[in-house]
């Protein structure tokens, strides 16, 4: 949103702005970006409302102005390019040119791609820089002598681990 | 009654992909629990008169559109003819071309529902001059 001063209410009324001698207050203000007057109709391309609020041009040149009046008469004595011109007055794109896909998905995809390897890279660095040594736990010859104990333990005899072991052939059921 | 083709409704999916009218009744819209149920014949009658009227303006040609289109339905020629009318009171061409536009996508996957309409339409749209989007080139992008 466009930064517009500390003002609570709305912007001044002209004959509030002269009151107040604010001239500049009225009209152009500071605005960084360009608004929309959300308060009026407004014009949109939408396949569940074929008929906008207000025609997508609404100030007409007299070659328009023209036209409009010739579209008050037959239409049958239009030309395809006043019936195409009358349309795109009135409308900016045609149904095909609203459904039409867009290659975003691709920009999309590839982003999202390029920042799962940017993380890999992070996580590469951290590998090298920040993680401590890997705990001998995981070596192999203390997880054979940690499963042994289990096994020798009993743990989960029933449905568990120690069911699954064949205690009479010393191997796995 | 020729109506949409697919309607996605617990009644199931029915398929009319005949070109001919006068099939075989599809249930009415509204989904009242109670009270009588709008016939096809009701609610088609109901636009009719609705786009009928002699003095209807933009706002309201501009409303009965949204709305129709806003329906799990192809409106029946009938329903399209008397609003393309209107479009010719309010000498308006390009809305015209836009309700047959919105009839192809209302359409949907079902392709042969709008050259039938088309077909339907083409004593009117040759007697008020109205181009089909086809005509102007517009229906490709």
């Amino acid at each position: 949103m466009p930064t517009r001063g500390t003002r609570a209410e709305g912007p001044p009324t002209q004959h509030k702005a002269a009151e107040l001698n604010m001239a500049g207050a009225v009209g152009k203000r500071n605005e960084v970006s360009d608004t929309v007057d959300m308060s009026k109709p407004l014009y949109t391309d939408s396949v569940d409302v074929p008929l906008p609020d207000i025609p997508y041009k609404e100030v007409l040149t007299d070659a328009d102005k023209s036209l409009k009046q010739k579209e008050k008469g037959p239409w049958n004595q239009l030309s395809k390019e006043e019936k195409l011109a009358l349309y795109r007055l009135k409308f900016l794109k045609t149904y095909p040119e609203m459904n039409q896909t867009t290659p975003e998905w691709k920009t999309v995809i590839g982003a999202a791609f390029f920042f799962l390897g940017f993380t890999g890279l992070i996580i590469w660095w951290q590998k090298v820089y920040v993680f401590p040594e890997r705990p001998r736990t995981f070596e192999g010859d203390w997880q054979e002598k940690q499963l042994k104990r289990m096994l020798d333990m009993r743990i989960n005899p029933i449905e568990g681990l120690s069911s699954k072991w064949d205690y009479e052939k010393g191997q796995w059921k | 009654m020729f109506r949409a083709a697919v309607r996605l409704s617990v009644s199931g999916v029915r398929s009319l992909t005949r070109a001919q009218p006068g099939c075989q009744g599809v249930l009415a819209t509204r989904g009242y629990s109670h009270g009588k149920q709008e016939t096809d014949e009701e609610f088609d009658a109901r636009w009719v008169t609705y786009f009928n009227k002699p003095d209807i303006d933009e706002w309201e040609l501009r409303k009965g559109m949204n709305t129709l289109v806003g329906y799990d339905l192809v409106p029946e020629p009938k329903i399209l003819e008397a609003a393309l009318r209107a479009c010719r009171r309010l000498n308006d061409l390009a809305s015209a071309i836009r309700i047959l536009e919105v009839v192809k996508d209302k359409a949907g996957p079902h392709k042969d529902i709008y050259p039938y309409v088309i077909q339907e339409l083409k004593p009117v749209l040759e007697e008020l001059g109205v181009s089909t989007p086809e005509e102007l080139g517009i229906d490709k992008v």
